[in-house]
């Protein structure tokens, strides 16, 4: 099979607009949790969330405008928003802009979302109860359904090779890199512009999420301690919103045009639970088998992993069933590795979280820093992987893991190393 | 421009995105002012809404630019 190397990175995250100003906030320790006040929230169990900071582009905020045109982002949802911004960036970090038939037709699209335009189908429906079927939009198919975040980027940047898209809950944008790394492997594509976006934080989400008792609920006054994966206190996720796109390439294709070259996708590993529809299975054997899978067909030994970027989402259960799954699979390498969940500073993005953290997961190989796991004081169990809590770590990174685990038991693993 | 005129204009300008100068009532939505298909379905679905009237498919089909809305309008608005 061919080899796959990333050769561009964007992202819009609650920490800012863009890749270099998430990344530098992110290994500063900041947390970009808050008390929404965009809409009513009183009656709401949950009352916080991850947003994007909005602004004029300057100083790290975050312009739609800049990447998307005023009358274009009123027929969409966020989510197809967020997608246009982070794959704009991907594709000016890749240089990467075609014009010949060959080129275009060589690089594709798969983005996924979670759950898509959640927000304003609420709103349509509001709109349809009140108004009547005459008055819903021609715009509101084309700018809710998921794939629309692929097709409009293939639209903006003129790339008609595969468009696809993918919907595995909160392993999506993972799932998104490593199905478009094996369409590059496979000769469909020599280029994909992949990953996740997600823009969830309204009432429907946060009603529902706290329905199934997933949210944090305990931390409403205080909410950037609300994320901390691991600690004794952890009582649920927190929402985040954004979006994560990386540009893929095959590795020839990277070399001979001079591209930079960010790491490799050696392994990419899927499972399914087959046990619940929100609850990991008990014995974390899913996430093993799906770190197992990309470990094996990285053809690598577990010890070689330096840096893990968990699922960790600050559930009671999940990060322990994770955290176990991870021992077992190092054996005696666990004492040499070091495991974080950025989800503890920037929520978790949903369709949109397995793409950012592989693009964190990335930056630690570029950097040699890995980011921390914030308001871990105290760990409910002992282990013997580093935690990193509270403050980056510097630490040559060659190789790394990203986990994603999703409802319905769907669980995704990304494998990445440093290219010499 | 009448006042019905100025209207159509106004949600012209918001919904297309155009500059305000460049809408006459010889504009074409689609020939003229950059609009698709679906644009002219929700311009017309906007007309309906600031004037309170209901514009039948088969009416909406001849409402191709800036006048033919606002003579429309004029006749059928209350």
């Amino acid at each position: 099979m061919r080899r796959v190397v990333i050769t561009g990175l964007g992202a819009v995250t609650p920490l800012g607009g863009s890749v270099e100003h998430t990344w530098s906030r992110l290994i500063a320790g900041d947390s970009g949790a808050s008390q929404v006040t965009a809409f009513q929230t009183d009656d709401l169990a949950c009352r916080i969330a991850c947003t994007l900071p909005f602004g004029d582009g300057s100083d790290g905020t975050f312009n739609p405008d800049a990447w998307m045109e005023v009358k274009e982002q009123r027929k969409v949802d966020p989510f197809i928003v967020y997608a246009m911004a982070a794959a704009g960036q991907a594709l000016d970090d890749a240089d990467w802009h075609p014009k010949s038939d060959r080129d275009q037709e060589a690089t594709g699209v798969l983005i996924g979302s979670g759950i898509g335009g959640i927000g304003t189908i609420y709103d349509a429906s509001v709109t349809l109860h009140e108004k009547g079927p005459r008055r819903i939009s021609p715009f509101f198919i084309p700018g809710r359904i998921i794939n629309l975040a692929s097709g409009q980027v293939s639209i903006q940047h003129g790339l008609k090779g595969p468009n696809h898209a993918v919907v595995t809950a909160c392993s999506t944008g993972a799932h998104a890199i490593g199905d478009a790394s094996r369409l590059i492997a496979l000769g469909d594509a020599d280029v994909m512009v992949a990953g996740g976006t997600e823009a969830p934080v309204n009432r429907l989400s946060l009603a529902g999420f706290a329905a199934c008792r997933a949210l944090s609920t305990g931390f409403n006054d205080d909410p950037t301690r609300a994320s901390r994966p691991y600690d004794r206190d952890r009582d649920g996720f927190v929402m985040g919103e954004g979006a994560g796109i990386v540009v893929l390439e095959e590795y020839e294709h990277a070399k001979a045009r001079g591209a930079k070259i960010y790491a490799e996708v050696i392994g990419y590993g899927l499972s399914g639970d087959a046990y619940h529809i929100t609850s990991p299975a008990p014995d974390g054997d899913g996430g093993f088998r799906c770190m197992t899978a990309a470990v094996k067909r990285a053809g690598i030994d577990p010890s070689e992993i330096d840096y893990i970027n968990a699922h960790g989402t600050s559930t009671p259960l999940g990060d322990e069933l994770e955290l176990k799954a991870v021992e077992r699979l190092l054996g005696e390498a666990a004492g040499k590795a070091s495991m974080s969940s950025t989800k503890s500073a920037i929520g978790h993005l949903l369709g949109a979280a397995g793409a950012v953290e592989a693009i964190f997961s990335v930056l630690a190989i570029r950097d040699g820093v890995m980011p921390p796991t914030l308001n871990l004081d105290n760990p409910s169990v002992e282990t013997a992987i580093d935690l990193i809590p509270h403050e980056a770590k510097r630490k040559r990174v060659d190789t790394v893991l990203s986990n994603s685990f999703g409802f319905g038991g769907t669980n995704a693993s990304l494998l990445m190393r440093r290219v010499d | 421009m009448s006042d019905i005129a100025e209207r159509v204009k106004k949600i012209v300008v918001e919904h297309l995105g155009v500059e305000p100068e460049k809408v006459t009532e010889a504009s074409n939505f689609i020939d003229d002012l950059g609009a698709d298909s679906l644009d002219t379905v929700e311009l017309v679905m906007a007309f309906e809404e600031e004037f309170n009237v209901e514009i039948p498919d088969d009416a909406a089909e001849t409402i191709q630019t800036v006048g033919d809305a606002v003579k429309f309008l004029e006749k059928n608005s209350a």
